[in-house]
């Protein structure tokens, strides 16, 4: 069971403030699919820019930015969390 | 009737009412504060300011406060320095230094903090925090103080101890976590997303914090007697700092208390983690950092989430970027101390050394007006600082030990003494 936390921000499309996929062995991409596929196309244009991340989302699996990981092809497996927040940070 | 409108989306210009938010919920692009530049620009005036308070609120016009209730420790109204030595040094006609140290809790957050926290009091919450890497912490830690409200301050563990006691001793919660800046970020904005009724000033208030930057603009302007500088030196980590002084010369020409706003803007961050400097120098995106370790503690940040529109404003602006070595850093903090008797620490050392670079480079001209925003006091990183220094000396209380001590010493004090000339 992977678990997704999502910010305040994409509460006006998924409703919630986490959810939980049964989804084996998989890849961050993988995860977005299955997420797109419930919350629908308002859910993707927040997330992606052309089938990248936009800009200003952060996206992490345990604590971990997927920048710093392998992108969108990050591997995710059981029981891993997934955060998606807004990018902001320092002053 | 306001001066603030509301929020707006700086990608998509998506509006919202003024709440506590930092993310637009079309776009997730950041948000900004949304003024009435017709009411702002009728009801302020040069003679307005100059009537005000001595500190950041004579520009209270120009901030997002929309009732009179402050949380006012003094920060700001700092003196505007002639270095004239430090620009002889250099090789640099007209140089100003913008002293920040001297804030309440000794550096420029206090501007930033002092902004927020007093809007937070305006939004009622029941608590406020920060992530910092030790400046910001402190300025939150008393502005709270000050305010009666619980505060939750999130760092890295590494940060200097000089920041740690000053934070703690305003008696706030202080959480010290694992890892760098960027994961104690990621805790407290996941934190404050889960407590609405708690604003962390660079988080969900963010949209109001960063206008106090813009009061280093201001302050500047002011002090030129309503002139401009021709470039400017700022340190950077998230690069808001950066953007929020370029907004605060943009905006006093749109109001008409400057004639001209064409500061050229440049920044330097510490080589090892120096995300926005790569990106303007190689003219590409800004590339986050996730492994660095630099003595400008207060600069590393390895995801900088305003580093792409630090290097649009930089490149907008004719400027360019620095990225000094440590070495360099520490050089530069001896080099303010003792030609202009300011002691920074290393962000402001940062500053220095990436001017005297950029100089170098020639993308600093020798007969611009450059003014310089030294960030933050050096009492701060007394155990950085005190590497680069030898112990004084023990004699015994005897005149005969001094004058051996010191003979040798005086041919070399009488050459440093002599005047400093071009090199």
């Amino acid at each position: 069971m992977v678990r997704i936390r999502f910010s305040s921000a994409l509460s006006n499309v998924t409703h919630a403030r986490e959810t939980t996929l049964e989804m084996g062995e998989c890849t961050v991409k993988t995860v977005l699919d299955k997420l797109i596929e419930q919350f629908g196309p308002d859910f993707e244009r927040r997330i992606l820019d052309k089938g990248e991340v936009r800009r200003f989302v952060n996206l992490y699996v345990n604590g971990e930015d997927i920048r710093h990981l392998k992108g969108l092809d990050s591997p995710v497996k059981d029981a891993d969390e997934i955060s998606i927040l807004p990018a902001v940070s320092g002053g | 009737m306001s001066h603030v409108i509301g929020l707006k989306c700086r990608e998509c210009g998506a509006e919202y009412p003024a709440i506590i938010q930092n993310t637009c919920y079309e776009c997730f692009g950041p948000l900004e504060v949304n003024y009435d530049w017709d009411y702002i620009s009728d009801n302020i005036s040069k003679e307005k300011i100059a009537a005000g308070p001595k500190s950041i609120w004579r520009y209270a016009d120009l901030l997002p406060l929309e009732s009179e209730k402050r949380i006012d420790l003094g920060a700001g109204f700092n003196t505007l320095h002639h270095a004239d030595r430090l620009g002889a040094v250099l090789g640099l006609d007209e140089l100003y230094i913008l002293d920040e140290s001297v804030n309440p809790t000794n550096s420029f957050k206090d501007r930033v903090t002092s902004v927020a926290i007093s809007k937070a009091i305006e939004f009622d919450v029941k608590a406020v925090g920060c992530a910092s890497t030790g400046n910001l912490a402190a300025a939150v830690g008393a502005h709270a103080a000050k305010a009666g409200l619980p505060a939750y301050i999130f760092i890295p563990a590494t940060i200097e101890l000089g920041k740690i006691v000053q934070m703690l001793i305003y008696g706030p919660n202080v959480i010290a976590v694992e890892g760098t800046y960027d994961d104690a970020n990621r805790l407290a904005s996941e934190v404050a997303d889960s407590h609405p009724d708690w604003a962390f000033v660079n988080i969900n208030i963010r949209p109001y914090y960063t206008e106090g930057s813009k009061t280093l603009a201001y302050e500047t302007a002011e002090q030129l007697n309503w002139e401009v500088p021709d470039h400017v030196m700022v340190p950077m980590a998230s690069g808001a700092l950066l953007c929020a002084i370029s907004r605060g010369y943009r905006e006093l020409e749109r109001i008409g208390l400057v004639d001209r706003a064409d500061v050229r803007i440049s920044g330097s961050q510490p080589h090892n983690c120096s995300p926005i400097s790569c990106a303007v120098r190689n003219d590409c995106e800004v590339v986050p950092v996730r492994n660095f370790e630099t003595v400008a503690h207060s600069l590393a940040i390895g995801n900088p989430a305003d580093g792409y529109y630090a290097k649009k404003t930089i490149l907008d602006s004719g400027g360019y970027a620095a990225m000094p070595s440590d070495t360099e850093i520490i050089e530069a903090i001896h080099l303010l101390a003792r030609t202009e008797g300011i002691f920074t620490e290393p962000a402001g050392g940062t500053t220095v050394a990436g001017l005297k670079k950029l100089v170098e480079s020639g993308h600093i001209q020798h007969d611009e007006r450059v003014v310089v925003y030294v960030t933050g006091n050096g009492l701060k990183a007394q155990d950085t600082l005190l590497k680069s220094l030898q112990r004084p000396p023990v004699i015994r209380p005897t005149l005969s030990e001094f004058e051996q001590l010191i003979t040798p010493r005086l041919d070399i004090q009488e050459q440093a003494s002599a005047p400093l000339v071009h090199t």
